[in-house]
């Protein structure tokens, strides 16, 4: 009896092997991915993945649903635009940390505060992946960067900080090597009604671990075996990462607020009566 | 267990979590030069694709009859 891979009908399979490195994390959040929207039971002709530029940024072309690559940083808003368009589409933003929180930072805070109804995935390496290795606002302190070859000085974005004060409904941080967690949380955030968002802190072997004396990919999954702590319900302010320490993981923030469009279509519907028009369904 | 060796690049995520040691990296090499995983205790594995959910490369899963 053969039984095929459980990813293989996501993927675009005349565009493997892939790009990524040995041993990338992006792959496993890949797998996590497709078997979080096989458990969730949303079809794969209502699910859409918009991406940004970067290594996590081909994600998009390599899923077999509807999927949009679109320019760097811009990810959130074409995704907006998409679910607008589309209320009934599962949207679903799958990018790195430079891309959502560097180049796009503007457009995830706005469309936390909205409470937009997308799922957010951020694929957190702590580098830039793809153009050799430069700083990025998530790169913890004393990391070596390529444009901070004596270590970093700045202090960097909480992301689940940041996305619970801005709004957002759902958030939820995973490692790579905590894969059963990762795709029972993205399973509900692909459930949740507003804004969610899922951090996977993943290994960069090839600039990251590397040049910060981490070792290889498996290196880096040890470190995060160690390193983790699982704390559900941790005060988001207190999970910041460091080079060492503690990596704090778990679902933090599970709450209701009104998403973006019932709050329009309410206030619309008061306003104007019945001359106003819904988004087609 | 299935394994598609052409598409491995040897990071052997799956042979360090494999729960029950199926795994072990083959000396042998792909068309690209890496070493695959091969099943050396088949006998042990219970089909519960943790491999396959690591597995950068989708290039390994398990499943149970």
């Amino acid at each position: 009896m053969s039984v095929e891979n459980p990813v293989e009908r996501y993927l675009r399979s005349d565009r493997m092997p892939h790009i990524w490195c040995p041993g990338c994390g992006i792959g496993t959040t890949v797998n996590c991915f497709t078997r979080a929207i096989d458990e969730s039971g949303i079809p794969m002709d209502r699910l859409a993945v918009v991406s940004g530029i970067g290594c996590t940024g081909r994600v998009a072309g390599y899923m077999h649903v509807d999927s949009f690559h679109t320019t760097h940083g811009r990810a959130i808003p074409f995704a907006t635009g998409l679910k607008l368009a589309a209320p009934d589409m599962k949207v679903v933003v799958y990018s790195g940390d430079g891309d959502l929180f560097a180049i796009g930072g503007n457009h995830f805070i706005h469309a936390a505060r909205r409470n937009l109804d997308m799922t957010v995935i951020c694929v957190n390496n702590l580098t830039y992946g793809m153009t050799g290795g430069q700083l990025t606002p998530t790169t913890p302190e004393e990391a070596i960067a390529s444009t901070s070859p004596y270590g970093n000085f700045e202090h960097p974005f909480n992301l689940p900080y940041l996305a619970e004060s801005c709004g957002a409904v759902y958030v939820a941080r995973w490692t790579t090597y905590h894969v059963t967690q990762m795709k029972k949380a993205m399973k509900e955030a692909l459930l949740k009604k507003g804004f969610s968002f899922v951090e996977v802190i993943s290994p960069c072997p090839t600039l990251y671990g590397r040049r910060n004396r981490i070792g290889d990919s498996l290196d880096e999954m040890k470190t995060y075996k160690t390193r983790s702590v699982i704390k559900n319900g941790a005060d988001t302010k207190e999970v910041d990462l460091g080079m060492t320490g503690p990596i704090v993981v778990g679902k933090f923030v599970d709450r209701e607020r009104t998403t973006y469009q019932d709050a329009m279509e309410a206030f619309y519907s008061r306003k104007l009566g019945n001359r106003y028009v819904r988004a087609s369904q | 267990m299935v394994i598609d060796a052409e598409r491995c690049k040897g990071c052997a995520l799956c042979v360090e979590f494999c729960p029950t040691d199926v795994l072990a990296l083959s000396s042998s090499f792909t068309a690209k030069g890496y070493h695959p995983p091969e099943i050396v205790r088949p006998e042990a594995c219970s089909g519960c694709d943790l491999c396959g959910m690591y597995c950068p490369d989708f290039a390994i899963y398990g499943y149970r009859l």
